[in-house]
C-alpha cells in the first residue's frame, strides 16, 4: 500500500484528465466552424443585386446607394451633441433614447444608430464624420423602382429577422432579403453571393491581420439580372383600369405559360417600402384590414368561378360522353331538381344544344349535363370523382407549383370532400351547384386563367411563371414542358364555339372589339358576407375569362371584380380592354374605356361597414368619380403609350 | 536497454527522452501562444519564445554540469544547498523584485531568478539527507516534527511572498514521508481533513459536525476493540473544530479573489447573476481557455493555427495556461499525448526511485516524482477547470528560465543519483 499510494494517485489523476479532455474536445458539441468562432472576425462584401426587366427589356427594378450611420457604443468619445444632432436631423432625446437602445444591443457591436439617410444628408455629414468617434457610416444598397407600378409583382426586399437566420445561416444581421413577389421568389439568382473576408481578432477584439493570409476568403459574386414574363405597359394598364375597384386581372400567353400581367387591386406604389419609411409604411399596408393591399388578389383570392366554370363541365360531359354537341336540353326558365328549382333567366321552354347553352350561359343545360356526369357510373359517389379528376387536371384545385410566392390551393370537391356532410347517401342533386360554378367549388383568378390557356391551346397548358430569362440559365423544366389535360383535343372546338358566340350573340356582345376574334365567357358570383352574424348578400362579383384570337391565341385572360355585378359591366369590359390593348397596342373601344375609369366601387366596399341597411345588385346605382380624378388616370394612359 | 557498462550510457536515456519531448514539444506551444505577427524571427530575444530558446540552451549546459559531480555530492552538502536556498528565499524581503504582487523574485541585469524554484530541489535534498540518516526514525514523533520543520520552512517563506500556489507543492512530501514510514493515522487525519473543509465550505459547519458525530458514534459501536470513550469525545471535539475553523478561515483569512476561487469550485453561490459575474471577472482566464481546449476538437487546428491562441484571448497563455494551447492546436490526441508523456516521466521516476539501493536516492526521487505529480495535477487540472485557479507552471512546458531550470535540476540530480546505482559505496 505504501509503495502505490503515489503510483495509484498518477494513474487516477492521467485517467480523469484525459476523461476531461475527453469531454471537453470530443463529447462536447464544439463546431471548428470558422463562421462561428468569435476570435475571427467576419466581414462581408456584398454584391450588387440583379435588376429585374419586363418582357420587352424595360428596367423595372434597380439599385440606389443608402447610408447608414453606425456606432459602436464603447468606441464613443464625448462629442458635440449639438452639431451631430443637427447634422442628422433629430432631437437630443432620439440621440439619447437610440445611444441607449445600441449600448443595451452590445457595448462592442456596430449597431444602425440612423437607417438611410438621403444622399443629400449624407454629403453634409461625411466631411464632418472624423469629429465624432465611435460613430461611422456604412454604405448600403437599396431598391430603386424605376416604375409605380407592379408592387405585387415585384415585391420588395426588407432586413432578415432572426426567424430566417436560424432556418438559413447565409442571412446575417442586416441583411437583405426578398419579402414578397419575384424578389422573395428569385432571392438567390438576384442576390448573389456575398464575399466574405477572415480577420484575426485579439482578446480586445483588435483586428491583427488577416486569417491564413487570406485562405478561405471569398470575393463577392454578382447577383444575375432576370427578365420577367410581365409586360409593363400591359400591366401598368390594368392597375389604371382597375383603379377605385378590387379584384386581379391575370393574363397569360398559352402558348408558353408566361404571365404578361398580374394586377391586384387595390395595389400600392412599391417605392413606399423603399428606405427609412419602409416599416412604417408596410405597417400602415398591413394593417389596412378592409381593402388588404398587400393580399395579392389575383393570386391569393379564392372565390366561386361562377359561370365561366360551365365551361369545365361542358368539356367533362363531351368527354365522358354524356352530351353530344347537338342534343338540345329544354330549359323552363331553371332547372327542377326533386321538390327544388334553379333558377335561370332563358324564357320558358328555351331549347338549347351546347354552343347555345354556353352563349346563353343557360343554368338548366349545365345542371341537367352535371348530373349526367355524375350518375354515368353506377353511383354519384363514383362520378363526383371522375368528374373532380377531369377538372383537376387543368391545374384546378391544387397549387400551381410555379415561381410565384403566394398562391391558394381553392377547391375542387370529391367524394371524400363531401363525407363530412353526406356520409352515407349521396346523389347528384346534392352537388347541383357545382354544375354552375357556385356552391363548392372555388378558384383563384390564376388558376381560371390558366384554364382559359389550357381551353385556348386545346387541350394544355405550361405552368404559368413570372420568369422569362435568367442569363446563362436554362429554365426549369417544369415551366417548358406542357402538361395535358385529360379531355381529348376534338372536345374543345364546340366548347370554344359557343366562347366565341359569347361575343357575336351572347352575354358579351356589346364588348366587342373589330378584327379580333374573342372567346369568352362572362361569370357573375353570389357572394356572402356575415354582418352581426347575420348572413347577409351582397352585390355579386363580377368575372370574365377569355382568350383572343380564336385561332393561333396570343393571350388568355382572367378579371375578376368585387361586387362589380353582372359580368360583362366591370370585368368583360377590363378583358377586352386589356385584349386590345397587348394585341393591338392602342384603344379603339374608347367607350369601354370610359366607362371603367369613370365608375368606382368603392361605395359598394364601404357597404358592410356602414352598420346601415343597403340594396344590392340591380337596385344600387353605379358611383362616378369625380372629373380631376379621371383626368388625371387618363394622363397616366397617355405615358403609357407605346 | 541504454544501460551499458561504458559510463556514458549508464544515465536513465528513457527519462531524458521523455524530457526532451516535453521540453520541444512544450517551446512549440510557447512559439505557438506568443508569437504576435505573420513572421517568426527565432532570435528576437524580446518575445517569450526566442528567450525560452536561451533558457533551453542554458538549460543543456546546467544538465551537463549536473551530470558532471560526483554523486556522493549531493548528499554530502545536502545541507549545505538548502541551507543556501532558504538563504536565498530569506533574500527576497530585503533585494526581492515585485512582480504580479508576489514579491519572488531577484533582478539580475536584465535577467529575473525566482529563488522558490530552486527551494523545490533543495528541500528535496534537504529530507531526503534526515530521513536516510542512520539516527532518523520517522515513526518517532519527534523526527516527524523535525522533518515537517524542514519542509514548513520553504514553504511558510513562500508563502510570506504572497505565492500561495508555490507553497503548496510542499504537500506533496506527504508521498515521500508516507512511503517512508510515516504513521497511517496521517493519511487518514489528511483525508479527513480535506473531507471535513469541503464538506463545511459546502453544507455549513453544523451539518459538517453532525455528520461526523454520527460517523464517529457508528464507528465506535461497531468497533469489536472498544478504544477508551475519551478517544472518539477528542474525535468528534475535533472535527468540530475544524469544521467552524474552516469557515472562519475562507470567509476572514482569504482574500476575496481566492474566496470567489473556491466559491465558484465547489458551487456555494446560488444567484446565477452573482455567478455569471463571477465567471466573467475572475474565472476569465479558465473561461478562455476552457473555450480555447475545446475549440481543438479531436484533432486540433494545427501549429500556429490555434485562432484563440494566435488572438491570444487566454491571458497567461505562455506561462501557467500553456496547456490550452496544446488543447486548442493539437486537440483531444495531442493533449492526450502530453498526458501520457508526463504519467510515464512520473512512473519512471517512480519505479527507478523504487530500484534505488540507498535510501537518501530513494527518498529523492520519490520527492522528485511528487512534486512533478503536483505541479502535473494542479497545473492542468486548472486549466481544465477541474480544481479552483492556483498558479503554478506546468514543468517543462511553461514559459520561464527559472522555472525551467529547477525542474532540470531536481530532475537531473535524481538521474545522476540513480546513475551512480551500480557502483554503490
Amino acid at each position: 500500500m505504501r509503495q502505490i499510494l503515489l503510483f495509484i494517485s498518477i494513474i487516477f489523476v492521467g485517467l480523469l484528465f484525459i476523461a476531461r479532455l475527453f469531454f471537453l474536445q470530443v463529447y462536447q458539441d464544439n463546431s471548428n466552424n470558422l463562421y462561428e468562432d468569435n476570435a475571427i472576425r467576419k466581414v462581408y462584401d456584398y454584391p450588387k443585386r440583379g435588376f429585374v426587366y419586363d418582357r420587352n427589356g424595360k428596367l423595372l427594378v434597380s439599385n440606389q446607394p443608402s447610408y447608414d450611420v453606425m456606432v459602436i457604443p464603447r468606441e464613443v468619445k464625448p462629442l458635440d451633441t449639438l452639431e451631430f444632432c443637427s447634422l442628422l436631423k433629430i432631437d437630443k432625446e432620439q440621440f439619447i433614447t437610440t445611444y441607449k437602445k445600441a449600448y443595451t444591443y452590445s457595448p462592442r457591436l456596430p449597431y444602425v444608430f440612423l437607417p438611410q439617410l438621403s444622399k443629400e444628408d449624407y454629403a453634409v455629414l461625411q466631411e464632418k464624420m472624423r469629429k465624432f468617434e465611435g460613430f461611422y457610416i456604412q454604405k448600403r444598397s437599396l431598391r430603386n423602382y424605376e416604375t409605380t407600378i407592379g408592387a405585387n409583382v415585384l415585391g420588395d426586399i426588407g432586413e432578415v429577422n432572426q426567424r430566417i437566420m436560424n432556418k438559413n445561416p447565409y442571412y446575417k444581421m442586416g441583411d437583405l432579403i426578398g419579402m414578397q413577389g419575384i424578389e422573395a421568389s428569385y432571392e438567390t439568382t438576384l442576390r448573389g453571393v456575398k464575399g466574405i473576408k477572415f480577420i484575426q481578432k485579439d482578446r480586445f477584439n483588435r483586428n491583427i491581420g488577416p486569417y491564413k493570409k487570406g485562405k478561405f476568403d471569398t470575393l463577392p459574386e454578382s447577383g444575375k439580372d432576370i427578365k420577367t414574363t410581365i409586360d409593363a405597359t400591359l400591366q401598368a394598364y390594368g392597375e389604371i383600369l382597375m383603379a377605385n375597384k378590387r379584384g386581379g386581372i391575370i393574363a397569360i400567353e398559352p402558348s408558353t405559360g408566361e404571365i404578361l400581367s398580374m394586377v391586384a387591386a387595390p395595389t400600392y406604389n412599391p417605392n413606399l417600402l423603399v428606405g427609412r419609411d419602409r416599416s412604417k409604411n408596410f405597417t400602415k399596408l398591413y394593417n389596412d384590414s378592409i381593402a388588404k393591399p398587400l393580399f395579392n388578389r389575383s393570386l391569393q383570392g379564392v372565390y366561386n368561378p361562377g359561370s365561366p366554370f360551365k365551361l369545365m363541365n361542358a368539356l367533362v360531359a363531351l368527354q365522358e360522353g354524356v352530351i353530344s354537341t347537338d342534343e338540345k336540353v329544354t330549359c323552363y326558365a331553371g332547372y327542377k331538381f326533386g321538390n327544388r328549382f334553379m333558377k335561370c333567366h332563358c324564357r320558358n321552354g328555351t331549347r338549347n344544344d351546347m354552343v347555345h347553352g354556353i352563349q346563353e350561359s343557360c343554368n338548366a343545360y349545365f345542371a341537367t349535363i352535371y348530373r349526367r356526369i355524375l350518375d354515368k357510373p353506377e353511383n354519384a359517389s363514383i362520378g363526383i370523382n371522375v368528374w373532380s379528376d377531369h377538372v383537376k387536371s387543368f391545374g384546378l384545385g391544387n397549387f400551381l407549383n410555379n415561381d410565384l410566392y403566394v398562391g391558394q390551393k381553392g377547391r375542387i370537391p370529391n367524394r371524400d370532400y363531401y363525407k363530412g356532410i353526406y356520409p352515407k347517401t349521396f346523389y347528384s342533386t346534392y352537388t347541383i351547384s357545382n354544375a354552375i360554378g357556385q356552391g363548392e367549388v372555388a378558384t383563384t383568378p390564376i388558376q381560371l386563367a390558366n384554364m382559359i390557356a389550357a381551353i385556348a391551346n386545346r387541350g394544355y397548358y405550361f405552368t404559368p411563371h413570372i420568369i422569362k430569362e435568367i442569363k446563362d440559365e436554362t429554365l426549369d423544366l417544369n415551366f417548358t414542358t406542357p402538361k395535358y389535360t385529360t379531355i381529348d383535343k376534338q372536345h374543345f372546338e364546340p366548347v370554344i364555339e359557343g366562347m366565341l358566340n359569347v361575343y357575336k350573340y351572347g352575354t358579351a356582345k356589346y364588348l366587342q372589339i373589330p378584327d379580333i376574334d374573342i372567346c369568352g365567357k362572362t361569370g357573375t358570383v353570389e357572394n356572402f358576407v356575415k354582418i352581426d352574424s347575420v348572413k347577409t348578400q351582397l352585390t355579386d362579383h363580377s368575372i370574365f375569362v377569355a382568350f383572343a384570337p380564336k385561332n393561333n391565341p396570343k393571350i388568355a385572360i382572367a378579371v375578376f371584380v368585387e361586387n362589380g355585378y353582372f359580368g360583362s359591366r366591370f370585368a368583360g369590359k377590363i378583358a377586352s380592354l386589356m385584349i386590345e390593348k397587348y394585341i393591338k397596342g392602342s384603344i379603339t373601344r374608347k367607350d369601354l374605356e370610359n366607362f371603367v375609369l369613370n365608375h368606382s366601387l368603392e361605395d359598394e366596399y364601404a357597404k358592410p361597414y356602414s352598420g346601415v341597411p343597403f340594396k344590392i345588385n340591380r337596385e344600387t346605382k353605379l358611383q362616378t368619380i369625380p372629373i380631376e380624378e379621371v383626368n388625371k388616370l387618363k394622363e397616366q394612359l397617355t405615358k403609357l403609350e407605346y | 536497454m541504454f544501460r551499458q557498462t561504458d559510463r556514458h550510457f549508464k544515465f536513465d536515456w528513457v527519462t531524458i527522452i521523455l524530457f526532451l519531448i516535453l521540453v520541444v514539444f512544450g517551446w512549440m506551444n510557447i512559439l505557438s501562444a506568443s508569437h504576435t505577427g505573420i513572421t517568426i524571427d527565432y532570435t528576437n530575444f524580446s518575445q517569450p519564445y526566442g528567450r525560452q530558446l536561451i533558457f533551453i540552451g542554458l538549460t543543456l549546459i546546467l544538465i551537463i554540469f549536473i551530470l558532471s559531480i560526483d554523486a556522493k555530492f549531493y548528499e554530502r552538502f545536502a545541507s549545505l544547498i538548502f541551507i543556501v536556498s532558504m538563504l536565498s528565499l530569506v533574500g527576497l524581503f530585503l533585494f526581492g523584485k515585485n512582480v504580479n504582487g508576489a514579491t519572488s523574485w531577484y533582478g539580475i541585469g536584465g535577467m529575473t531568478l525566482q529563488p522558490s524554484e530552486f527551494a523545490k530541489a533543495a528541500t528535496a535534498l534537504a529530507v531526503a539527507k534526515y530521513i536516510s540518516d542512520l539516527n532518523t526514525d520517522i515513526r518517532t514523533f519527534k523526527d516527524q516534527i523535525r522533518i515537517f520543520i524542514i519542509i514548513i520552512i520553504p514553504a511558510f517563506l513562500i508563502l510570506l511572498q504572497n505565492d500561495a500556489g508555490s507553497t503548496l507543492v510542499y504537500a506533496s512530501f506527504f508521498f515521500v514521508l508516507y512511503r517512508e514510514g510515516l504513521p497511517k493515522i496521517y493519511l487518514t487525519l489528511a483525508l479527513a481533513l480535506v473531507a471535513i473543509s469541503i464538506l463545511a465550505l459546502k453544507f455549513g459547519p453544523i451539518i459538517t459536525s453532525v455528520l461526523a458525530i454520527v460517523v464517529i458514534i457508528t464507528n465506535y459501536i461497531i468497533q469489536k476493540k472498544k478504544p477508551v470513550i475519551l478517544q472518539p469525545i477528542l474525535t468528534v471535539l475535533a472535527c468540530v473544530v475544524i469544521a467552524f475553523g474552516i469557515k472562519f478561515f475562507y470567509q476572514n483569512i482569504l482574500q476575496p479573489h481566492q474566496q470567489d476561487r473556491i466559491s465558484l469550485w465547489l458551487r456555494l453561490e446560488k444567484d446565477p447573476q452573482k455567478i455569471a459575474q463571477m465567471r466573467r471577472d475572475i474565472l476569465y482566464n479558465l473561461y478562455e481557455s476552457e473555450k480555447a481546449i475545446s475549440s481543438g476538437g479531436i484533432t486540433g487546428r494545427g501549429f500556429l493555427e490555434g485562432t484563440r491562441t494566435t488572438g491570444k484571448f487566454v491571458p497567461e497563455q505562455h506561462t501557467d495556461y500553456i496547456f490550452s494551447t496544446v488543447g486548442e492546436e493539437w486537440g483531444f490526441l495531442g493533449s492526450v499525448f502530453v498526458v501520457i508523456v508526463f504519467v510515464l516521466l512520473m512512473l519512471r521516476v517512480l519505479k527507478l526511485a523504487e530500484l534505488q539501493k540507498s535510501q537518501f536516492s530513494r527518498v529523492y526521487g520519490y520527492s522528485v516524482a511528487s512534486i512533478l505529480f503536483f505541479h502535473f495535477m494542479i497545473n492542468i487540472g486548472m486549466v481544465m477547470g477541474l480544481i479552483p485557479t492556483i498558479g503554478i507552471p506546468l514543468p517543462f512546458f511553461s514559459y520561464g528560465g527559472s522555472g525551467l531550470w529547477g525542474f532540470t535540476i531536481l530532475l537531473f540530480i535524481f538521474i545522476k543519483l540513480d546513475s551512480n546505482r551500480i557502483n554503490e559505496w
